[in-house]
């Protein structure tokens, strides 16, 4: 059987490729932003090269008809303004016969990686028609170019191009929209290949957000009024969107000196009272350890988010994969149970942020919230998201009375905290084991209770419906997690289209596991496929052990940075089914 | 100010407080004799003469003999990990800069392990006093050398010592950027306390560098008690004169040392607000 691609949605994915300088990003940005403000949907990222600044650059875009944030199995447009070192990124942009590679007929050959996809190449004079506008850029032409075979009227482009130009002026933005116009002519007899006809869109209907943005905002949401960071790729747009938001709602961000120091900056303020997080990368996460577990023993809430890249070591740090989850989970020494959760796509950074820092500060434990540079650097149209009311809400013993102890051993496991300033509730956090008091003890009594109370606020929790996000239903299930679940719906949804039905589970809350909420939902499932962009299928290991499955369960994995997509999906399951 | 979960407001304690209602019930560990005792006792002490409610006050440390000083006060205390107390007294200072912070710890653990976060303290210049009890040995884990002890100094980890040049903590935080230096001795409580309450009242970094003797593992150090002179000059607010001091004096000049004029790590916290009443979403409309 072969698969018919959804009938009722439409998308097109399109490369915009060039070397340093060349405004490829410029090109792909401007043509995303203006598509999004005639209804499309979508997201763009990108892939670069090693330098710092001005590499060969690719932005990969994907407009859709429908919500969906994830990739599709090749480009239909590849646009090279000029090829130089562009075919180091031809295995992350895939081509079939029936793609277009459009390209500057000035510019050489076509790389043989490229050109042997078989692709349908057309060449246009992109930098020589360039000139006839003075100080016209061929990025503008190849914008002219995609703007007419995605339909895209002139005035949006130009209003998307005056409010990025700003500053630079009016006769800057003359001279860009002479050049499109050029590259519009230039491509005047090519048929257009999409267009989508929208109700008018109201201001505000849809946003365009990075996945760190959204980060930022759920956990200022949230209720995080302190931020101590260090930067690092590509969690830093995470740190740089809050710098200047936290002080309107007055809070603050400090720049540390490393990240033994930030993670330590934070448990600090949460000592005192003000919910805080950090961000970082793998590297980073590493050096936080230690006082991760620090958090968990003197019961400090806090969350880390750590946008993942490449590893091991500096690994690839401007691309994604999904191999953080062990250290994550089991990097602290002793038995040490925290908080480690997961957003599902660009949208979902926004809840999963604001929902972590409730539960880390509702049942005051450290809390990692593991993101990927897929989703984190994704720039996505999507619908303006419902507010939620989750707010911080940490359980202060506000009247600590004669004989306050901070680690009492409750039902819940949760000790209300004091906070510096709180009369009579003076204590001493302490990673050292304590009584329930907080006084240091190497009592076998106390070291069982309290490790059974800071599991137990963990385990007795009530996560409700959000541990997971369950969709379909059918006798095969997919389990994933992080971006891959965009392209795990689209599987899922072209199965659908063809009569084979999946039910789809992309897990938010990867510890405290849910068994029991797993069991259920895997009802009536005789076969199970984990899905994930790990070399050594973290989340498949993950899974077999803390988790029984009685149906058989096989794991489709692959390291980074390519990322894994629908029609691969939809192979595999074929394959098994 | 931040907008911290809410502390309940007292009014204040109308009889004075005194030395030992900032101490704990807990009895510390040491060894009989450690020069700690006396640093603890200072630290009360200066609390004493300041008159703080010890609701307000915090003392952070790490890992070490001298680090478990927090659950000897009756204030609030942090106990962190090894090496990490500046970083945890900063971030508490910056959310709460109500709150009187006080650093305390080791040689070990402020100059080794969290050497990086002493230089960067003292040149972020937040309002914290940062007390280090100098006994040129790691004493927790049973005598081993520092980066404060002398490099022929025989131990089981090092035989023969180090060969290795100690580190002078006073000089490096001048040069770091500290506002405020002091060096105290074990020995002397009263005078230590008066330091520790004048680094406290001054504003910015205060470093307190205090001899404090290990009688177990540098049992030679009771002989400091006859070393130890008063600083025979003012403290000076010259960086370049204090510099000269500091590097040609032999350890044992006690008292304040420099007065910086440097302001103060400012952190502009805007107006408490809620999230729901600002929004941030339309940076993002299309
Ligand atoms: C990460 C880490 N490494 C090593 C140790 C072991 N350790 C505990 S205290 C200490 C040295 C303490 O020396 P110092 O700070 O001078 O304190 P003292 O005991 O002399 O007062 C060491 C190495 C530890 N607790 N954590
Ligand atoms: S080992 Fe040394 S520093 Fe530690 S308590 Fe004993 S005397 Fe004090
Ligand atoms: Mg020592």
């Amino acid at each position: 059987m072969t698969l018919q691609e959804p009938t009722n949605s439409k998308s097109i994915s399109i490369v915009v490729a060039g070397s340093g300088g060349a405004g490829a990003m410029t090109t792909g940005n401007t043509l995303f932003d203006s598509a999004a403000k005639l209804g499309w949907h979508g997201s763009l990222t990108r892939t670069l090269g090693p330098q710092i600044r001005g590499g060969e650059a690719a932005a990969l875009l994907r407009l859709t008809s429908e919500p969906n944030t994830g990739p599709d199995d090749y480009y239909q447009v590849m646009l090279a303004i000029d090829w130089k070192n562009v075919e180091r990124f031809a295995p992350e942009i895939p081509l079939r016969p029936d793609s277009l590679i459009i390209c500057d007929s000035g510019a050489g050959d076509v790389p043989e990686v490229i050109a042997q996809s078989g692709a349908k190449i057309v060449q246009f004079p992109i930098a020589k028609a360039a000139k006839k506008v003075k100080k016209g850029r061929p990025n503008m032409v190849a914008l002219g170019i995609l703007a007419h075979l995605t339909n895209i009227p002139e005035v949006l482009i130009s209003e998307t191009l005056g409010q990025k130009l700003g500053a630079k002026g009016d006769q800057v933005l003359q001279t860009s929209l002479a050049t499109v116009a050029i590259g519009r002519e230039l491509a005047a007899d090519m048929k257009v290949l999409a267009s989508i006809e929208t109700e008018p869109l109201k201001k505000g209907d849809h946003w365009i957000i990075s996945g760190n943005q959204a980060a930022g905002l759920g956990a200022l949401n949230g209720g995080i009024r302190f931020v101590a960071a260090y930067p690092i790729t590509p969690a830093t747009e995470v740190l740089e969107w809050l710098a200047p938001a936290l002080p309107e709602v007055g809070g603050v961000l400090v720049q540390a000196e490393d990240e033994l120091s930030s993670i330590n900056m934070i448990i600090g303020s949460s000592y005192g009272g003000v919910p805080a997080l950090t961000a970082t990368s793998g590297p980073g996460l590493a050096l936080m350890i230690e006082s991760l577990g620090l958090a968990v023993a003197a019961e400090v809430p806090l969350v880390v988010v750590n946008v993942m890249r490449g590893g091991p070591s500096t690994g690839i740090p401007t691309k994604s994969e999904q191999s953080d989850l062990n250290i994550a989970v089991y990097g602290l020494h002793g038995d040490a149970p925290h908080l480690v959760l997961a957003p599902l796509s660009v949208e979902d950074c926004l809840f999963c942020l604001q929902w972590s820092v409730y539960l880390a500060e509702a049942m005051q434990v450290p809390a990692i919230v593991l993101s990927d540079q897929m989703m984190g650097q994704a720039r996505a149209v999507i619908s303006r998201p419902t507010p939620h009311d989750m707010v911080a809400k940490r359980e202060v013993a506000h009247d600590p009375g004669d004989n306050y102890q901070r680690y009492a051993v409750t039902e819940s496991g949760i000790s209300p905290m004091s906070i510096p300033g709180i009369d009579g509730g003076q204590y001493t956090a302490d990673g050292l084991e304590h009584s329930p008091s907080g006084l240091p003890s190497s009592q076998t009594e106390h070291h069982a209770e309290q490790m059974d109370k800071r599991l137990r606020k963990l385990t007795r929790f009530d996560y409700a419906d959000h541990w997971a996000d369950i969709s379909g239903d059918g006798q095969l299930a997919i389990i994933t997690w992080g971006s891959t679940t965009s392209a795990a719906q689209e599987a899922v949804a072209r199965l659908q289209q063809n009569g084979v039905h999946a039910k789809l589970i992309a897990l938010r809350l990867i510890t405290p596991a849910q068994p029991g909420k797993m069991a259920a939902a895997l009802i009536g499932i005789d076969k199970i496929m984990v899905i994930e962009q790990s070399h050594s299928a973290q989340l498949f290991g993950f899974l077999k052990a803390h988790y029984e499955f009685s149906a058989s369960i096989k794991t489709f994995h692959r390291p980074g940075p390519l990322v894994i997509r629908p029609g691969e999906i939809v192979n595999q399951i074929q394959e098994w089914s | 100010m931040i907008d911290m979960i809410s502390c309940e407001q007292i009014a204040p304690k109308t009889s004075p407080w005194s030395a030992t209602d900032y101490k704990s019930k807990l009895k510390p560990i040491w060894c009989p004799g450690c020069g700690d005792f006396s640093v603890l006792m200072a630290v009360t002490k200066a609390m004493e003469a300041l008159q703080l409610a010890p609701k307000d006050l915090a003392v952070v440390s790490g890992i070490g003999c001298s680090s478990r000083i927090p659950a000897y006060t009756s204030c609030y205390g942090f106990h962190g990990v090894h090496g990490r107390s500046l970083p945890v007294a900063a971030g508490l200072k910056a959310a709460r800069p109500d709150l009187t912070v006080l650093c305390t710890g080791g040689d070990g653990d402020g100059f080794s392990i969290g050497g990086n976060h002493f230089m960067h303290a003292c040149r972020r210049n937040l309002d914290i006093t940062y007390v280090v009890m100098d006994n040129q040995v790691y004493g927790m884990t049973k005598g081993q050398a520092s980066p404060t002890t002398a490099p022929d100094w025989d131990n089981p980890l090092t035989p023969g010592g180090t060969g290795i040049s100690p580190f002078f903590p006073l000089v490096i935080a001048l040069a770091a950027g500290a506002n405020f230096l002091a060096r105290g001795f074990s020995g002397d409580p009263e005078g230590t306390a008066h330091i520790i309450k004048q680094a406290i009242e001054y504003p910015g970094f205060s470093f307190v560098h205090v001899l404090s003797p290990c009688v177990t593992y540098r049992p030679e150090q009771k002989e400091w008690r006859n070393m130890v002179r008063p600083s025979p000059v003012e403290a000076t607010t010259d960086s370049a004169r204090a510099a000269r001091r500091l590097m040609t004096d032999d350890g044992f000049n006690i008292g304040v040392l420099f007065r910086g004029d440097r302001q103060p790590f400012n952190l502009h916290h805007g107006a408490s607000k809620a999230a729901s009443s600002y929004d941030f979403g339309a940076q993002f409309e299309i």
